[in-house]
Protein backbone atom coordinates (compact mmCIF):
# COMPACT_ATOMS: atom_id res chain seq x y z
CA UNK A 1 0.00 0.00 0.00
CA UNK A 2 1.22 3.15 -1.02
CA UNK A 3 1.72 6.37 1.28
CA UNK A 4 -1.00 8.26 -0.30
CA UNK A 5 -2.97 5.68 -0.01
CA UNK A 6 -2.98 4.91 3.54
CA UNK A 7 -2.82 8.94 4.01
CA UNK A 8 -6.04 9.27 2.10
CA UNK A 9 -7.82 5.88 4.31
CA UNK A 10 -6.60 8.09 7.42
CA UNK A 11 -7.82 11.36 6.33
CA UNK A 12 -11.03 9.90 5.32
CA UNK A 13 -11.85 7.82 8.49
CA UNK A 14 -11.46 10.72 10.59
CA UNK A 15 -13.74 12.52 8.57
CA UNK A 16 -16.20 9.77 8.63
CA UNK A 17 -15.61 9.66 12.48
CA UNK A 18 -15.75 13.03 13.66
CA UNK A 19 -18.61 13.77 11.23
CA UNK A 20 -17.10 16.39 9.51
CA UNK A 21 -18.45 14.67 5.99
CA UNK A 22 -21.87 12.43 5.40
CA UNK A 23 -19.30 10.68 2.85
CA UNK A 24 -16.11 10.92 0.85
CA UNK A 25 -16.14 10.34 -2.90
CA UNK A 26 -12.70 8.25 -3.80
CA UNK A 27 -11.59 5.83 -6.40
CA UNK A 28 -11.63 2.30 -5.78
CA UNK A 29 -9.51 -0.95 -7.32
CA UNK A 30 -11.33 -1.47 -10.53
CA UNK A 31 -12.63 -5.60 -11.48
CA UNK A 32 -9.11 -5.37 -13.75
CA UNK A 33 -5.55 -4.79 -12.25
CA UNK A 34 -5.34 -1.14 -14.55
CA UNK A 35 -8.82 0.20 -13.43
CA UNK A 36 -10.40 2.21 -10.90
CA UNK A 37 -13.59 2.66 -10.30
CA UNK A 38 -15.43 6.13 -8.17
CA UNK A 39 -16.95 4.79 -4.61
CA UNK A 40 -18.65 6.36 -2.39
CA UNK A 41 -17.87 5.84 1.26
CA UNK A 42 -20.31 6.10 4.03
CA UNK A 43 -18.98 4.82 6.93
CA UNK A 44 -15.67 4.61 8.29
CA UNK A 45 -15.14 0.79 8.55
CA UNK A 46 -15.04 1.37 4.94
CA UNK A 47 -12.43 3.69 4.39
CA UNK A 48 -10.03 0.53 3.16
CA UNK A 49 -11.72 0.58 -0.04
CA UNK A 50 -9.95 3.88 -1.03
CA UNK A 51 -7.01 3.92 -2.99
CA UNK A 52 -4.27 6.51 -5.37
CA UNK A 53 -2.51 4.96 -7.93
CA UNK A 54 -1.44 6.30 -11.76
CA UNK A 55 -4.60 4.68 -12.54
CA UNK A 56 -6.83 7.14 -10.91
CA UNK A 57 -7.37 9.03 -14.19
CA UNK A 58 -11.09 9.85 -13.89
CA UNK A 59 -12.07 13.19 -12.64
CA UNK A 60 -14.51 12.50 -9.71
CA UNK A 61 -15.89 16.06 -9.51
CA UNK A 62 -18.38 15.08 -12.35
CA UNK A 63 -19.83 13.14 -9.34
CA UNK A 64 -20.71 16.45 -7.34
CA UNK A 65 -23.51 16.81 -10.00
CA UNK A 66 -25.38 13.82 -9.23
CA UNK A 67 -28.20 13.11 -7.06
CA UNK A 68 -27.16 10.69 -4.46
CA UNK A 69 -23.99 13.26 -4.20
CA UNK A 70 -25.99 17.01 -4.20
CA UNK A 71 -28.01 15.50 -1.62
CA UNK A 72 -25.40 15.03 1.14
CA UNK A 73 -25.14 18.36 3.46
CA UNK A 74 -21.58 17.55 3.09
CA UNK A 75 -18.83 15.22 1.33
CA UNK A 76 -15.17 14.95 1.17
CA UNK A 77 -13.53 14.42 -2.49
CA UNK A 78 -10.39 12.91 -2.94
CA UNK A 79 -8.61 14.85 -5.58
CA UNK A 80 -5.80 15.38 -7.91
CA UNK A 81 -4.82 19.08 -8.56
CA UNK A 82 -6.12 18.85 -11.99
CA UNK A 83 -9.50 17.57 -10.17
CA UNK A 84 -9.20 20.64 -7.98
CA UNK A 85 -9.20 23.08 -10.83
CA UNK A 86 -12.88 21.74 -11.74
CA UNK A 87 -14.44 22.15 -8.47
CA UNK A 88 -13.15 25.83 -8.60
CA UNK A 89 -15.04 26.45 -11.89
CA UNK A 90 -17.77 24.78 -9.92
CA UNK A 91 -17.46 27.01 -7.21
CA UNK A 92 -17.00 29.85 -9.20
CA UNK A 93 -20.33 29.46 -11.03
CA UNK A 94 -22.20 28.52 -7.68
CA UNK A 95 -22.91 25.09 -8.47
CA UNK A 96 -21.08 23.64 -5.26
CA UNK A 97 -21.06 25.59 -2.17
CA UNK A 98 -17.64 25.61 -1.10
CA UNK A 99 -18.17 24.55 2.70
CA UNK A 100 -20.26 21.82 1.31
CA UNK A 101 -16.94 19.79 0.01
CA UNK A 102 -13.96 19.13 2.08
CA UNK A 103 -11.23 18.90 -0.73
CA UNK A 104 -8.89 15.81 0.42
CA UNK A 105 -5.86 16.99 -2.03
CA UNK A 106 -3.46 14.00 -3.44
CA UNK A 107 -0.16 15.32 -4.67
CA UNK A 108 -0.04 13.17 -8.36
CA UNK A 109 2.93 12.41 -10.37
CA UNK A 110 0.88 11.96 -13.13
CA UNK A 111 -1.49 9.69 -14.12
CA UNK A 112 -1.98 6.72 -16.88
CA UNK A 113 -4.87 6.62 -19.94
CA UNK A 114 -5.98 2.99 -20.72
CA UNK A 115 -3.33 2.34 -23.81
CA UNK A 116 -0.97 2.93 -20.15
CA UNK A 117 0.46 6.55 -21.90
CA UNK A 118 0.61 9.92 -20.21
CA UNK A 119 -1.87 12.14 -21.12
CA UNK A 120 -1.31 15.82 -22.51
CA UNK A 121 -2.52 17.37 -19.31
CA UNK A 122 0.39 15.64 -17.17
CA UNK A 123 2.63 16.89 -19.76
CA UNK A 124 1.40 20.26 -18.98
CA UNK A 125 0.56 19.49 -15.40
CA UNK A 126 1.29 22.57 -13.10
CA UNK A 127 -0.54 21.57 -9.98
CA UNK A 128 1.64 18.00 -9.11
CA UNK A 129 1.43 19.52 -5.79
CA UNK A 130 -2.26 21.02 -5.49
CA UNK A 131 -2.38 24.17 -4.06
CA UNK A 132 -6.51 24.99 -2.92
CA UNK A 133 -7.19 22.48 -0.36
CA UNK A 134 -8.47 21.33 2.95
CA UNK A 135 -5.75 18.19 3.77
CA UNK A 136 -3.05 17.15 1.63
CA UNK A 137 -1.16 13.81 1.42
CA UNK A 138 1.64 13.00 -0.45
CA UNK A 139 5.05 13.82 -0.72
CA UNK A 140 5.16 17.41 -2.58
CA UNK A 141 6.07 17.48 -6.07
CA UNK A 142 7.54 20.34 -7.88
CA UNK A 143 5.97 20.86 -11.04
CA UNK A 144 7.93 21.08 -14.36
CA UNK A 145 5.13 21.70 -16.70
CA UNK A 146 5.53 21.96 -20.62
CA UNK A 147 2.68 24.41 -21.49
CA UNK A 148 2.94 24.08 -24.99
CA UNK A 149 2.49 20.67 -24.98
CA UNK A 150 -1.21 22.16 -24.52
CA UNK A 151 -1.53 23.47 -27.93
CA UNK A 152 0.66 21.65 -29.96
CA UNK A 153 -2.09 19.81 -31.55
CA UNK A 154 -4.62 22.61 -32.08
CA UNK A 155 -1.66 24.55 -33.95
CA UNK A 156 -1.22 21.86 -36.41
CA UNK A 157 -5.20 22.50 -37.50
CA UNK A 158 -4.55 25.76 -37.39
CA UNK A 159 -1.87 25.60 -40.06
CA UNK A 160 -4.67 23.75 -42.37
CA UNK A 161 -7.12 25.96 -44.89
CA UNK A 162 -10.61 26.39 -43.77
CA UNK A 163 -11.43 23.40 -46.35
CA UNK A 164 -9.21 21.07 -45.11
CA UNK A 165 -10.22 21.84 -41.11
CA UNK A 166 -13.84 21.48 -42.25
CA UNK A 167 -12.82 18.31 -43.76
CA UNK A 168 -11.02 16.68 -40.81
CA UNK A 169 -14.15 17.57 -38.65
CA UNK A 170 -16.82 16.41 -40.70
CA UNK A 171 -14.51 12.67 -40.58
CA UNK A 172 -14.58 13.30 -36.95
CA UNK A 173 -18.06 13.90 -36.21
CA UNK A 174 -19.40 11.14 -38.31
CA UNK A 175 -17.67 9.15 -36.27
CA UNK A 176 -19.89 10.25 -32.96
CA UNK A 177 -22.80 8.06 -32.03
CA UNK A 178 -24.18 10.94 -29.86
CA UNK A 179 -24.22 8.90 -26.68
CA UNK A 180 -23.27 12.40 -24.75
CA UNK A 181 -20.71 9.72 -22.59
CA UNK A 182 -18.29 13.52 -23.39
CA UNK A 183 -21.16 15.40 -21.31
CA UNK A 184 -21.62 12.84 -18.68
CA UNK A 185 -18.11 12.33 -18.15
CA UNK A 186 -17.45 16.18 -17.84
CA UNK A 187 -17.73 17.48 -13.83
CA UNK A 188 -18.60 21.14 -15.92
CA UNK A 189 -21.35 20.46 -18.01
CA UNK A 190 -23.81 21.04 -15.53
CA UNK A 191 -27.51 21.93 -17.11
CA UNK A 192 -29.53 19.27 -15.43
CA UNK A 193 -31.48 19.42 -18.56
CA UNK A 194 -29.90 19.68 -21.46
CA UNK A 195 -30.10 21.77 -25.06
CA UNK A 196 -29.35 18.83 -26.78
CA UNK A 197 -32.70 17.29 -25.06
CA UNK A 198 -35.05 19.59 -25.71
CA UNK A 199 -37.47 19.02 -27.91
CA UNK A 200 -39.61 22.08 -28.02
CA UNK A 201 -38.02 23.38 -30.16
CA UNK A 202 -35.09 20.78 -31.50
CA UNK A 203 -32.32 22.86 -31.61
CA UNK A 204 -30.22 20.13 -32.18
CA UNK A 205 -30.85 17.10 -33.96
CA UNK A 206 -30.84 13.88 -32.10
CA UNK A 207 -29.78 11.51 -34.58
CA UNK A 208 -26.43 11.00 -35.25
CA UNK A 209 -26.52 12.21 -38.56
CA UNK A 210 -24.17 15.42 -40.15
CA UNK A 211 -26.39 17.81 -39.60
CA UNK A 212 -26.73 16.96 -35.57
CA UNK A 213 -23.53 15.70 -34.97
CA UNK A 214 -21.98 19.26 -35.89
CA UNK A 215 -23.78 21.69 -34.36
CA UNK A 216 -23.50 19.08 -31.12
CA UNK A 217 -20.09 18.88 -30.96
CA UNK A 218 -19.25 22.32 -32.03
CA UNK A 219 -21.74 23.79 -28.69
CA UNK A 220 -21.03 21.45 -26.36
CA UNK A 221 -17.39 23.15 -27.21
CA UNK A 222 -18.61 26.45 -26.93
CA UNK A 223 -20.79 26.22 -23.91
CA UNK A 224 -17.37 25.15 -21.77
CA UNK A 225 -15.50 28.24 -23.74
CA UNK A 226 -13.79 29.67 -20.87
CA UNK A 227 -14.63 27.19 -18.41
CA UNK A 228 -12.79 23.83 -19.63
CA UNK A 229 -10.33 22.94 -17.31
CA UNK A 230 -9.01 20.29 -20.32
CA UNK A 231 -9.20 17.24 -17.09
CA UNK A 232 -9.64 15.09 -20.73
CA UNK A 233 -12.19 12.95 -19.22
CA UNK A 234 -14.84 13.87 -22.35
CA UNK A 235 -12.30 12.75 -24.69
CA UNK A 236 -11.23 9.51 -22.37
CA UNK A 237 -14.75 8.60 -22.38
CA UNK A 238 -15.36 8.93 -25.98
CA UNK A 239 -16.30 5.58 -27.74
CA UNK A 240 -15.73 7.22 -31.03
CA UNK A 241 -12.11 8.50 -30.33
CA UNK A 242 -13.09 11.95 -31.42
CA UNK A 243 -10.14 14.63 -30.86
CA UNK A 244 -12.81 16.84 -28.76
CA UNK A 245 -9.54 17.88 -26.53
CA UNK A 246 -8.77 20.04 -29.61
CA UNK A 247 -11.68 21.80 -30.02
CA UNK A 248 -11.53 22.18 -25.87
CA UNK A 249 -8.04 23.60 -26.03
CA UNK A 250 -8.78 25.47 -28.96
CA UNK A 251 -11.02 27.17 -26.91
CA UNK A 252 -8.85 27.71 -23.89
CA UNK A 253 -6.34 29.29 -26.28
CA UNK A 254 -8.78 31.88 -27.65
CA UNK A 255 -9.90 32.56 -24.35
CA UNK A 256 -6.70 33.05 -23.19
CA UNK A 257 -5.84 35.19 -26.04
CA UNK A 258 -8.26 37.31 -26.48
CA UNK A 259 -9.63 37.99 -22.86
CA UNK A 260 -6.40 36.78 -20.58
CA UNK A 261 -8.16 34.14 -18.56
CA UNK A 262 -7.16 30.70 -17.84
CA UNK A 263 -9.95 28.63 -16.57
CA UNK A 264 -9.51 26.72 -12.59
CA UNK A 265 -7.54 28.95 -11.05
CA UNK A 266 -9.05 31.46 -8.89
CA UNK A 267 -12.46 30.57 -7.60
CA UNK A 268 -12.86 34.16 -7.25
CA UNK A 269 -12.47 35.02 -10.59
CA UNK A 270 -15.51 35.97 -12.54
CA UNK A 271 -15.77 33.50 -15.84
CA UNK A 272 -14.29 35.07 -18.77
CA UNK A 273 -18.45 34.83 -20.21
CA UNK A 274 -20.10 36.22 -17.82
CA UNK A 275 -18.55 39.27 -17.97
CA UNK A 276 -16.97 42.06 -20.32
CA UNK A 277 -14.49 45.12 -21.04
CA UNK A 278 -15.57 47.91 -22.64
CA UNK A 279 -12.64 47.65 -24.83
CA UNK A 280 -12.80 44.35 -26.05
CA UNK A 281 -12.16 43.52 -29.42
CA UNK A 282 -14.19 45.18 -31.67
CA UNK A 283 -12.61 44.53 -35.35
CA UNK A 284 -14.77 41.95 -36.41
CA UNK A 285 -17.92 44.00 -36.30
CA UNK A 286 -18.96 46.27 -39.07
CA UNK B 1 -31.85 25.04 -55.90
CA UNK B 2 -35.21 24.54 -55.80
CA UNK B 3 -37.90 24.89 -57.53
CA UNK B 4 -41.58 26.98 -57.03
CA UNK B 5 -44.24 24.67 -55.37
CA UNK B 6 -45.81 22.66 -58.14
CA UNK B 7 -42.86 22.00 -60.17
CA UNK B 8 -44.48 22.64 -63.25
CA UNK B 9 -42.46 26.04 -63.76
CA UNK B 10 -38.79 26.18 -64.05
CA UNK B 11 -36.66 26.06 -61.32
CA UNK B 12 -35.52 29.98 -60.72
CA UNK B 13 -32.67 30.97 -60.53
CA UNK B 14 -30.22 31.15 -57.43
CA UNK B 15 -30.53 34.01 -54.82
CA UNK B 16 -28.91 34.14 -51.79
CA UNK B 17 -30.48 33.48 -48.85
CA UNK B 18 -29.70 36.00 -45.84
CA UNK B 19 -30.80 35.29 -42.08
CA UNK B 20 -30.06 38.85 -40.37
CA UNK B 21 -30.64 38.13 -36.47
CA UNK B 22 -31.35 42.03 -35.55
CA UNK B 23 -32.19 43.69 -32.04
CA UNK B 24 -35.37 45.17 -31.77
CA UNK B 25 -33.92 48.77 -30.41
CA UNK B 26 -31.69 49.51 -32.91
CA UNK B 27 -30.95 47.61 -36.00
CA UNK B 28 -35.00 47.01 -36.26
CA UNK B 29 -36.07 50.00 -35.85
CA UNK B 30 -33.22 50.93 -38.26
CA UNK B 31 -34.05 48.63 -40.77
CA UNK B 32 -37.51 50.49 -40.21
CA UNK B 33 -36.16 53.90 -40.39
CA UNK B 34 -34.84 52.17 -44.09
CA UNK B 35 -37.96 51.18 -44.93
CA UNK B 36 -39.98 54.40 -44.33
CA UNK B 37 -37.68 56.31 -45.88
CA UNK B 38 -38.37 54.59 -48.72
CA UNK B 39 -34.14 53.67 -49.60
CA UNK B 40 -34.32 50.16 -51.67
CA UNK B 41 -32.40 47.00 -50.95
CA UNK B 42 -32.24 43.49 -51.69
CA UNK B 43 -34.92 41.32 -50.65
CA UNK B 44 -32.45 38.67 -49.52
CA UNK B 45 -32.69 39.04 -46.18
CA UNK B 46 -34.69 37.58 -43.99
CA UNK B 47 -34.88 39.26 -40.87
CA UNK B 48 -35.42 38.01 -37.44
CA UNK B 49 -36.17 40.03 -34.70
CA UNK B 50 -34.56 39.78 -31.20
CA UNK B 51 -35.18 41.41 -28.28
CA UNK B 52 -31.26 42.37 -27.65
CA UNK B 53 -27.96 40.92 -29.32
CA UNK B 54 -27.16 39.27 -25.67
CA UNK B 55 -29.87 36.96 -26.78
CA UNK B 56 -28.49 35.71 -29.70
CA UNK B 57 -27.52 31.92 -29.73
CA UNK B 58 -25.05 30.44 -31.83
CA UNK B 59 -27.32 27.79 -32.50
CA UNK B 60 -30.13 30.45 -33.93
CA UNK B 61 -26.88 30.47 -36.39
CA UNK B 62 -26.03 26.75 -36.70
CA UNK B 63 -30.27 26.32 -37.41
CA UNK B 64 -30.42 29.25 -40.28
CA UNK B 65 -27.50 27.05 -41.54
CA UNK B 66 -29.00 24.46 -41.67
CA UNK B 67 -32.60 25.22 -43.28
CA UNK B 68 -30.34 26.94 -45.88
CA UNK B 69 -29.18 29.99 -45.24
CA UNK B 70 -26.32 31.50 -47.22
CA UNK B 71 -25.10 33.36 -44.99
CA UNK B 72 -26.03 34.93 -41.41
CA UNK B 73 -26.19 38.60 -40.16
CA UNK B 74 -25.98 39.56 -36.53
CA UNK B 75 -27.01 43.00 -35.89
CA UNK B 76 -27.27 45.54 -32.31
CA UNK B 77 -26.98 48.73 -30.85
CA UNK B 78 -23.25 50.29 -30.70
CA UNK B 79 -20.99 49.68 -27.84
CA UNK B 80 -22.91 51.77 -25.29
CA UNK B 81 -26.10 52.18 -26.33
CA UNK B 82 -27.53 48.88 -25.32
CA UNK B 83 -31.52 49.16 -24.25
CA UNK B 84 -30.64 47.04 -21.24
CA UNK B 85 -27.17 48.49 -20.60
CA UNK B 86 -24.62 45.73 -21.23
CA UNK B 87 -26.48 42.79 -23.46
CA UNK B 88 -24.34 44.07 -26.59
CA UNK B 89 -21.23 43.83 -24.38
CA UNK B 90 -21.71 40.51 -23.54
CA UNK B 91 -22.69 39.19 -26.43
CA UNK B 92 -19.47 40.71 -28.46
CA UNK B 93 -17.47 38.15 -26.44
CA UNK B 94 -19.76 35.46 -27.08
CA UNK B 95 -19.30 36.62 -30.94
CA UNK B 96 -15.43 36.68 -30.75
CA UNK B 97 -15.16 32.76 -28.93
CA UNK B 98 -17.95 31.67 -31.39
CA UNK B 99 -16.64 32.80 -34.88
CA UNK B 100 -13.41 31.55 -34.03
CA UNK B 101 -14.89 28.52 -33.28
CA UNK B 102 -16.86 28.06 -36.43
CA UNK B 103 -13.12 28.99 -38.49
CA UNK B 104 -11.43 26.07 -36.01
CA UNK B 105 -14.48 23.72 -37.90
CA UNK B 106 -13.64 25.15 -40.95
CA UNK B 107 -16.81 27.25 -41.74
CA UNK B 108 -15.73 29.97 -44.11
CA UNK B 109 -15.91 32.97 -41.97
CA UNK B 110 -17.08 35.49 -45.00
CA UNK B 111 -20.48 33.86 -44.32
CA UNK B 112 -21.13 35.37 -40.98
CA UNK B 113 -21.49 39.21 -40.26
CA UNK B 114 -21.62 41.04 -37.33
CA UNK B 115 -22.42 44.56 -37.00
CA UNK B 116 -23.85 47.66 -34.95
CA UNK B 117 -26.56 49.72 -36.26
CA UNK B 118 -28.37 52.57 -34.55
CA UNK B 119 -31.84 53.42 -35.11
CA UNK B 120 -30.71 56.39 -36.56
CA UNK B 121 -28.73 54.66 -39.59
CA UNK B 122 -30.84 53.33 -41.71
CA UNK B 123 -28.40 54.21 -44.80
CA UNK B 124 -25.81 51.64 -42.90
CA UNK B 125 -28.64 48.89 -42.53
CA UNK B 126 -29.08 49.65 -46.60
CA UNK B 127 -25.48 49.80 -47.43
CA UNK B 128 -24.83 46.34 -44.81
CA UNK B 129 -27.52 44.16 -46.32
CA UNK B 130 -26.38 45.51 -49.85
CA UNK B 131 -22.46 44.27 -49.09
CA UNK B 132 -23.44 41.50 -47.61
CA UNK B 133 -25.59 40.28 -50.46
CA UNK B 134 -23.22 40.95 -52.83
CA UNK B 135 -20.76 39.19 -51.18
CA UNK B 136 -22.70 36.11 -50.71
CA UNK B 137 -24.07 36.19 -54.72
CA UNK B 138 -20.26 36.67 -55.30
CA UNK B 139 -19.26 33.10 -53.18
CA UNK B 140 -22.46 31.03 -54.41
CA UNK B 141 -24.46 28.39 -52.22
CA UNK B 142 -23.24 27.50 -49.48
CA UNK B 143 -22.05 23.93 -50.57
CA UNK B 144 -20.26 22.65 -47.32
CA UNK B 145 -23.47 23.14 -45.72
CA UNK B 146 -25.55 22.29 -48.06
CA UNK B 147 -23.75 18.35 -48.00
CA UNK B 148 -24.82 18.17 -44.53
CA UNK B 149 -28.29 19.08 -44.88
CA UNK B 150 -28.66 16.37 -48.09
CA UNK B 151 -26.19 13.76 -47.00
CA UNK B 152 -29.12 10.75 -45.59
Amino acid sequence: MSDRTAGIRAIAGKWLQEGTVEAVLGWEQGTYRDKTAPVLVRKAEEVDRLVFNERCTNNLMTYLKRDPVRSLSTVGIVAKGCDIKALIGLIQESQVPREKVKILAVTCPGVRNADGKRPVKCAACDVNTPVFYDEIVGEKIASNPDRAARFRDVEALEAMTPEERHRFWREQFDKCIRCYACRQACPLCICSRCIAEKNQPQWIETSAHPRGNFAWNLIRAYHLAGRCIECEACETACPADIPLMLLNRYMAKVVEQSFGYEAGRDPQAQPPLRTFKLDDDNSFIL
Amino acid sequence: MTTEAGGSKAPAAWEPKIVAFICNWCTYTGADLAGTSRMKYPPNVRVIKIPCTGRFDPLFMLKAFERGADGVLVSGCHPGDCHYTAGNYNARRKFTVWRKLLDFAGIDLDRVRFSWISAAEGGKWVETVRNFTEAIRAKGPFREYGEMIDVR
